[in-house]
């Protein structure tokens, strides 16, 4: 897969907290779940999202800076690992959800 | 002539007054450090204090970890300077790895906002000599991030070399074994409340001594911690041990 140079590319980055960190929002939706019902549901673990739009001179260079931007700023390495998705060119991809389809 | 300690004001930060106040009632000069400043200002310690900087948005601490004046006490902390974070200070110096471990979502889900007790468990750091050891010290809590954590490797590692400081205990003075007990307000493992980096320059705590630094507070068990900062810092600067730092 190449694009052209300077095409901004679309990025999401996955972060999750790390098996055995403890996760209390997880916890908190798997004790709401009797509320609605559902049985048979375990391991809920919260994490978060992000999108963003690069503009570099390659697809290598863009996906280096979306990895440090991972590691040291949207996740906390001791605590959470992430994981990157390249979505595509921009304009390809909606800006903002259902972007992984 | 009286010691200069700097307190960092973030755009969020909220104990910094107080804690200005508190440094002033142990005979310090103290100013505010601007955080889009790298200035220190010849201060001879650091203190980042509590509130939500950034808005304690993404994680604690973190974006907070990337301002300007943070380049400074890093290079001040590497060079041996004094820095003590309490509260979301203490999350900022772990997102900057100037301190071990991390501070996770309270257990209870909840926001602690309470009095709580700590004892102090060695006395002879720059941020408890003076301090009695064991004792319950009476302050106040208030974070939704301050369940402490590191692997247990780690842990040990940090009891090994002496890097814990502070314990949640109960009035009597006893620690609690389980992290689920109401002396440990956030679930922190091993009841961890405080700790210090391997040289013993940095440390963080997530309970308010400087909320509890004159009895019309309801209490002045924090006065001890202040006043071990500020004496440790006036030593160190009339022995000529201030690290100077300059930062682009």
């Amino acid at each position: 897969m190449s694009h052209s140079p300077f095409t901004p590319l679309r990025f999401a980055v996955s972060v999750t907290p790390r098996p055995g960190i403890l996760d209390p929002q997880g916890r908190a939706v798997e004790q709401s779940l009797p509320h609605l019902q559902i049985s048979g549901v375990s391991g809920v673990r919260v994490g978060r999202r992000v999108e963003l739009t690069v503009t570099a001179a390659t697809e290598d260079e863009a996906r280096a800076v979306v990895d440090r931007l991972a590691h040291e700023l949207l996740s906390n390495p001791l605590i959470e690992a992430y994981e990157v998705e390249e979505l595509g060119p921009v304009g390809d991809v909606p800006q903002s959800g259902g972007a992984t389809s | 002539m009286s010691v200069r300690i700097g307190v960092v004001v973030f755009p969020g930060s909220n104990c910094d007054t107080d804690t200005l106040r508190g440094l002033e009632l142990v005979g310090a000069e103290s100013v505010a450090l601007w955080h889009e400043s790298v200035d220190l200002h010849g201060v001879s310690a650091v203190v980042l204090p509590g509130g939500f900087a950034y808005g304690d948005y993404l994680r604690a601490g973190v974006i907070a970890r990337f301002s300007p004046v943070m380049r400074s006490v890093a290079a001040f902390a590497a060079a041996g300077g004094l820095v003590l974070g309490i509260c979301n200070g203490f999350q900022v110096l772990a997102e900057a790895g100037l301190v071990p471990g991390a501070l996770l979502r309270n257990r209870s889900l909840r926001f602690a906002g309470r009095w709580i007790s700590i004892a102090v468990e060695r006395s002879d750091t720059p941020f408890t000599r003076g301090a009695p050891v064991g004792v319950p010290l009476r302050m106040p809590v208030a974070h939704g991030e301050g369940c402490y954590y590191a692997d247990e490797a780690t842990l040990d590692e940090l009891e090994r070399n002496g890097q814990v400081l502070f314990r949640y205990v109960d009035a009597s003075g006893r620690v609690p074994a389980d992290p689920v007990d109401p002396a440990n307000p956030n679930g922190s493992l091993r009841a961890i409340a405080g700790v210090m980096n391997r040289a013993g320059n940095v440390a963080g705590l997530m309970p308010h001594p400087e909320r509890a630094a004159e009895g019309v507070l309801g209490s002045d068990d924090g006065h001890a911690l202040l006043q071990a900062l500020v004496d440790s810092a006036a030593e160190r600067a009339q022995a000529g041990r201030i690290p100077e730092v300059a930062v682009a």
